[in-house]
């Protein structure tokens, strides 16, 4: 065991000199903290305004970081929790870890938002993306009867799987089971994660993969490829919102309560586009990227409340599981 | 058997197996004991167990049938750049599991290249996915480390033993009766529960290629049971029936393997007579070409995507493969601090015991072991601080059992030969570990360091559950870029961790590829 004993010495030396200058923990998930992701530059401009130190943690993914507030409990170095996202607010809620945050911002969201505890910070719809050039079904009954091939993620591994699974439940309800049963020979697989997914619909294994009404926004922005399109579905499109919250036994409410307010900031807002590649809370003053007007605009917003979502989420998944072994 | 006098002890081979199987069950343990809810086994988890048990039989079943006549014809052919296919044919085993899988589709999915040439026949697409499509990928990925396992014990049979043969006229079917078939006996048990072991926790791999929610295999039902129902004790439950599963394997292998070697040779190079028509060497080199293209077509689509983009990759990445070296030097080291005890003690004759000790590392679900592990440590210290060393050491438990498969049996017959004689020249303890048992396990601890550092390289392991955004490995860094939608640049970095994992290999192995033309 020595080894890791001097090893980890050798590590934690570098944290241990910066003790000094108050620091806040935000834990978040992976991509969020990634070099491609918003991380570096919320974390290098909230810095140049909070006389502290931002110390960004990443845990894979929301699901991931909801496990592991259970398992460290109230004894948890985070300050701040950002990214989960509807489907798992009830259970956030239970482990009463989180305090109310105390704000009413104005927010750019198609929906009422008025969670005492969580604040939204971004939100997107998930959508099929296909190539452009490519017909495209306008409903999941159209697309059960068409001969489109589509990839799509394990709700029970990964938040856009369980947000297909929750746009189904949602717009179709008892009918649900029959429109997974008529999926079926679709799908020509099912992936644990989003980046398995979308990397077979790249090698063109699949028609369409389950994704984001702004992915197209990636390609068209950072690529400078107009290939890629998202099929608008005329049943509306399932929501998902990521929100944060602060934990009640943070030991630096203040910087806490401001990191909350600075992330519904231009600042943090202006950054969230084109490195989360979702659409801002709060849109920012000089509006969205160019490039953003392209992307379809569902004529209709589903988003189960938190509530909702949590007492249909087994059954949903027994439909998903039955639906797809066919 | 009586108790003899040995020239090793089994102390220290003892006590690391005992800290394996403490590492383990500690960390289960800990999940288990965190629990606030659980429930028993429901129809969708047998169902799960159904599924996990066929697939990864039939895996192991396929790797080990196709790797015989593949081994067989490596090991009776000699020809040009034969080495370098053999180490080559290693490098699907250590390629991280969501590189391999797209490398896989590229040439076998529905727009692969293989489909592509159907098409052009005016054939329908290939049709990848189902079970069949997870049993090709799990033969893709064990088939080489089977073929080499398979090739070294042929190898050690003594080289007297085909000359006796061939003096006394013995055909092919003699040939394989006497001499082969007894060597198979003795080596493929324990590789099919090695292998076996390995599919047990495959998830993603089983999940993409299965094709839906029916190849829902227990290591998925583990990742519900924490991310989608947080539901600790289950998780528990579920990864114990997989360490269970794996030790019924382990002994069944065991006891089908029991029986005695060959006895002592010259250590002379071993020249084979048989098979030298021309019916037998055309057959040897179709074997040999059906299975390099097998395992080299994915590679090669893997290097022919990453290839544009590896020269501009970023910078963050290049970091990210210092500290996957770093990782992977580490585990090495402990792999070999490990292994060499364990080899010694189970050379002496009765290490039942210590080999399931060892072969626990690889069917220990690495959510449930780094989950488990971040309990304990977190009383005590920062665990996030714990990133490196903790992926070292998850990562040097689950080479243990390949490094044990290779160097048992050769440490076995080192201990069986040189023993007794060692003993009575008073030999015994570290002396003879150093100047009797490692310079004959040169080459295999080579191949063994090798497979370590590789399989630490490019393993994603329990890194994710202590990520700390400044330490990255390669490949978290790689999923870091496919999260972002860099698919060429993860490409790119694919290819970076392919040359460095088989870089390594490919030098520590060299030992391996030096000892008696291997």
């Amino acid at each position: 065991m020595k080894h890791l004993v001097f090893a980890a010495g050798f590590l934690s030396a570098a944290t241990v000199a910066v003790a000094e200058t108050p620091e806040l923990t935000v834990y978040t998930y992976d991509s969020f903290v990634s070099d491609w992701g918003p991380g570096p530059q919320v974390e290098e401009a909230f810095e140049a305004v909070c006389d502290c130190d931002l110390n960004l943690v990443g845990i894979e993914d929301g699901a991931a970081l909801l496990a592991r507030m259970k398992l460290e409990g109230a004894s948890s170095d985070a300050d701040i929790v950002l990214g989960l996202d509807t489907n798992l607010i009830v259970a956030a809620k239970e482990t009463g870890l989180f305090a109310e945050h105390g704000q009413s911002p104005k927010l750019d969201l198609p929906i009422e938002w008025n969670d005492p505890v969580f604040l939204p910070y971004d939100w997107g719809y998930f959508a099929f993306v296909h190539e452009a050039d490519a017909e495209a079904p306008s409903n999941f009954k159209a697309l059960a009867e068409s001969d489109k091939k589509i990839v799509i993620q394990d709700p029970r591994s990964s938040t856009p799987g369980l947000g297909l699974m929750m746009w189904v439940k949602t717009a179709y309800g008892n009918e649900a089971p029959a429109i997974w049963e008529g999926l079926a020979d679709n799908v020509v697989t099912v992936t644990k994660g989003w980046s398995e997914a979308y990397g077979l619909f790249l090698e063109g294994e699949a028609d369409m993969v389950l994704s984001y009404t702004t992915s197209p926004a990636y390609h068209l922005i950072a690529e400078e490829d107009a290939s890629k399109a998202a099929a608008a579905f005329d049943e509306g499109h399932y929501m998902q919102v990521e929100v944060a919250a602060k934990l009640a036994a943070s030991d630096q409410p203040e910087l806490a309560d401001q990191f909350l307010a600075f992330m519904l900031s231009d600042t943090f807002q202006g950054i969230i586009p084109t490195t989360n590649w979702m659409y801002p809370a709060v849109t920012p003053e000089g509006g969205l990227p160019e490039g953003f007007e392209t992307l379809v605009t569902p004529e209709k917003s589903l988003l189960l409340s938190p509530e909702e979502a949590a007492s249909a989420r087994d059954a949903a998944l027994d439909e998903w599981l039955t639906g797809l072994s066919q | 058997m009586a108790d003899r006098a040995q020239p090793v002890s089994a102390t220290s081979g003892n006590i690391v197996a005992a800290g394996v199987a403490a590492i383990i069950f500690g960390a289960l343990l800990a999940v288990a004991l965190r629990a606030e809810t659980g429930r028993g086994l429901g129809a969708s988890d047998w169902a799960a167990l159904r599924f996990t048990i066929l697939q990864a039989g039939l895996s192991a079943l396929f790797s080990v049938a196709l790797a015989i006549p593949v081994a067989r014809a490596l090991a009776r052919r000699r020809f040009a750049g034969r080495r370098v296919l053999i180490a080559v044919l290693g490098a699907p085993f250590i390629l991280p599991v969501i590189v391999a899988v797209l490398g896989l589709i590229m040439v076998f999915g529905r727009a692969g290249w293989l489909s592509q040439i159907l098409g052009l026949a005016g054939l329908p697409p290939v049709q990848v996915y189902g079970l069949h499509g997870v049993v090709l990928a799990h033969v893709f990925f064990n088939l080489p480390l089977a073929t080499r396992l398979i090739l070294q014990g042929w190898q050690e049979i003594p080289g007297e033993r085909f000359r006796l043969a061939a003096q006394l006229g013995a055909d092919g079917w003699a040939m394989f009766r006497l001499i082969e078939w007894p060597m198979l006996r003795r080596v493929v048990p324990s590789i099919l529960a090695v292998i076996f072991a390995i599919c047990l926790t495959s998830f993603a791999v089983a999940l993409t290629l299965g094709g839906g929610p029916r190849a829902t295999t227990i290591e998925l039902a583990i990742y519900q049971a924490f991310r989608f129902d947080f539901d600790l004790g289950r998780a528990a439950m579920l990864s114990a029936v997989q360490l269970g599963l794996t030790v019924i394997a382990g002994a069944l292998a065991l006891w089908l393997a029991r029986g005695d070697g060959f006895g002592t040779g010259l250590d002379r190079v071993v020249r084979r007579w048989d098979g030298q028509a021309a019916m037998p060497r055309l057959l040897d080199g179709a074997v040999i070409a059906l299975a390099a293209g097998f395992l080299l077509l994915p590679l090669l689509a893997m290097t022919l995507s990453g290839l544009p983009t590896l020269l501009s990759l970023p910078q963050q990445v290049f970091s990210a493969a210092l500290t996957s070296v770093l990782v992977a030097s580490i585990s090495t080291v402990l792999l070999l601090a490990m292994a060499l005890p364990m080899a010694a003690a189970i050379a002496r004759g009765r290490g039942g015991m210590l080999e399931l000790a060892g072969i626990l590392g690889l069917a220990a679900s690495p959510l449930v072991i780094g989950t488990g592990l971040f309990i304990l440590i977190r009383p005590w210290s920062n665990p996030l601080a714990w990133a490196l060393p903790v992926t070292a050491l998850v990562n040097a438990i689950t080479v243990l059992p390949f490094a044990l498969r290779v160097l048992v049996p050769r440490a076995r017959d080192v201990v069986a030969r040189q023993g007794r004689l060692a003993v009575s020249l008073d030999m015994q303890g570290w002396p003879f570990l150093r100047h009797v048992l490692m310079p004959r396990l040169k080459a295999q601890i080579g191949f063994a360091a090798g497979l370590a550092a590789a399989l630490s390289m490019g393993d994603l392991g329990v890194i994710t559950l202590f990520a700390d955004p400044d330490v990255a490995t390669l490949p978290l860094q790689i999923y870091r870029l496919m999260g972002a939608y860099q698919m060429d640049s993860a490409a790119g970095a694919a290819l970076l961790l392919l040359v460095l994992s088989f870089g390594a290999f490919w030098l520590l192995d060299r030992g391996g590829r030096a000892h008696a033309e291997a």
